[in-house]
């Protein structure tokens, strides 16, 4: 399975993690793992997501979630998670 | 699993200190494409190239936009010119007709420059390497995104310095031929010593005879990566300022090693190499000076700042090599003036020189590169800085380029604008004394002793 990492960034309001939610929903993807948190007032999350099932490639849910981000006023990417791998782990 | 820390430290590493893939180049051997007829030799070139490029450009960009990070340029380099159209060109504008022919592919497959327009003359020419280095200037002239180069010499075989005589020449011819935009298309011109078969970067890129039919190398970037790396240590001693920036090379290559891969894994190319240079740009913080500089230069050019490149290259090396499973092409830090805003701003502050460049050239790759001189810089006195820096490369068993740029109707004080990733340069002083005997001798300086180093 080709795990998938959606990471958003931005000043913290109300249904941030709904509407991210309800659009990987939308799409088909499975989400197995999120982590957040608030630092001054900052919203950090990261969730790691399986997106194998979705009919979208991970470039088109890239694309996707940045309209989104724009939309609620924060910065998603969606990234494979292998840059991370490859990035920290020998 | 991964953390968060882990995820944010990448993308900060992306978004503010400027981290990317510089290139992409797929390396493409034409000598398949050889004709005695030029018009069917054209044609083949241009159908092998868009062909196998096809697809370079939209795998790029979804690479891209899957794992989040910049592919900046997408590019091809091929086979030498002067052994494809060895047999179909009788003069330079022969030649001339294969440089809008490639220029014309590139168009085609939508990368923004092809390379390999060039001579391997390091020990002597023929009458092919003769005419297409005559054609270099109005090749460059006609053409948009063509790069050239021509090897004058290696360790192995020596300077040819009747080459070395003629390119101080053909470099002034292009500057004029060229006059309107800046002489630009000096920025398209290489002069190499000890060039590579595997060199991903350009305008020195060309695929060399020893590769096979097609490959993939990447070109690695990341100067902000490591400069905000050392920033954390400022004050510390060398022990940690080297360990700092062979992790943070280290993790810079592991991006280009992976794109590499999936690159050559969708394309259906072998993989080739991955080049572990820091390649700067204009862009704040994405400078290679600024590197030296937080080392605790007050500026690039004081001294110190030899030791201070010869330390980044070195441990860039020692970092990238553990990252990536081949590794060829330059490899190493990159000081071209034009592109750093650090180095600009050391030449406008009076602090570093065309000498110190030279000195600073005999620990890192490449050379001297894209460095503007007054336009009526004597082609004899280009000629012995290429004399100069193909010396350092033989003798030290390293490459070493020259792209400089005498600029057509500028004096020293002026400014060159070229615009985009080619940045713009304050015009250097050059040595006026003369070395006009010294290049018009002609023949080869032979190549040096290995033994009794000194």
């Amino acid at each position: 399975m080709k795990k998938t990492i959606i990471t958003v960034v931005g000043k913290d309001t109300v249904g941030i993690i709904a509407k991210v939610c309800t659009y990987l929903a939308n799409n088909k993807v499975n989400i197995l793992d999120i982590s957040q948190t608030i630092v001054q007032g900052y919203f950090n999350m990261m969730m790691i997501v399986d997106a194998g099932q979705s009919p979208k490639a991970v470039g088109e849910l890239a694309q996707d979630l940045n309209v989104l981000g724009e939309e609620i006023g924060v910065g998603i990417r969606c990234q494979n998670e292998e840059i991370f791998e490859k990035m920290h782990r020998i | 699993m991964i953390n968060i820390g882990e995820v944010n430290e990448t993308n900060q590493m992306i978004e503010q200190e400027k981290l990317d893939v510089r290139t992409i180049t797929m390396g493409i051997s034409l000598l398949d494409c050889c004709d005695g007829s030029l018009k069917e030799l054209n044609r083949k070139i241009y159908d092998k190239i868009t062909r196998l490029a096809e697809r370079l450009v939209p795998v790029g960009q979804e690479i891209e936009r899957e794992y989040g990070v910049p592919i900046v340029n997408k590019r091809i380099s091929v086979t030498p010119i002067a052994l494809v159209g060895g047999a179909a060109c009788r003069c330079p504008e022969d030649f001339v007709s294969i440089a809008k022919t490639l220029d014309e592919a590139a168009k085609t497959v939508g990368v923004n420059f092809l390379g390999g327009y060039s001579a391997l003359v390091s020990k002597g020419m023929t009458e092919a390497d003769r005419n297409l280095i005559q054609s270099i200037p109005e090749a460059l002239a006609a053409t948009d995104r063509v790069c050239s180069s021509v090897n004058v010499g290696s360790t192995k075989t020596g300077l040819d310095m009747d080459a070395i005589r003629m390119m101080g020449e053909i470099i002034r011819e292009t500057a004029q031929a060229t006059a309107e935009h800046g002489s630009l298309g000096c920025a398209k011109l290489v002069v190499f010593c000890n060039a590579p078969d595997d060199n991903p970067f350009m305008a020195g890129a060309f695929h060399g005879v020893t590769e096979g039919d097609a490959v993939i190398h990447v070109g690695v970037s990341g100067p902000g990566a490591v400069k905000h790396a050392l920033e954390r240590v400022r004050g510390k001693n060398f022990e940690i300022l080297c360990e700092t920036v062979k992790r943070t090379a280290f993790k810079v290559t592991r991006v280009g090693q992976l794109v590499a891969q999936e690159a050559s894994a969708r394309l259906g190319v072998p993989f080739g190499i991955v080049d572990l240079s820091l390649a700067p740009t204009p862009a704040v913080g994405d400078s290679v000076a600024e590197i030296l500089e937080e080392m605790g230069l007050e500026s690039v050019g004081a001294p110190g700042t030899t030791a201070a490149l010869a330390l980044l290259n070195d441990q860039v090396k020692k970092g990238g090599v553990m990252a990536s499973s081949y590794v060829g092409g330059l490899s190493g830090a990159f000081i071209p003036v034009s592109e750093d805003q650090g180095m600009i701003d050391a030449v406008n502050r009076g602090a570093l020189t065309l000498e110190k460049l030279e000195a600073m050239t005999c620990v890192c790759s490449v050379g001297l590169d894209m460095i503007a001189v007054p336009g009526d810089t004597p082609a004899a006195a280009i000629s012995g800085l290429i004399a100069d820096e193909a010396a350092i490369g033989m003798v030290n068993q390293k490459t070493t380029a020259v792209r400089i740029i005498p600029v057509a109707g500028k004096k020293l004080g002026e400014v060159v604008e070229f615009g985009g990733l080619l940045g713009y340069a304050p015009i250097m002083p050059v040595n006026s004394f003369s070395c006009q005997d010294f290049v018009n001798r002609g023949g080869r300086i032979p190549a040096p002793i290995h033994s009794f180093k000194n």
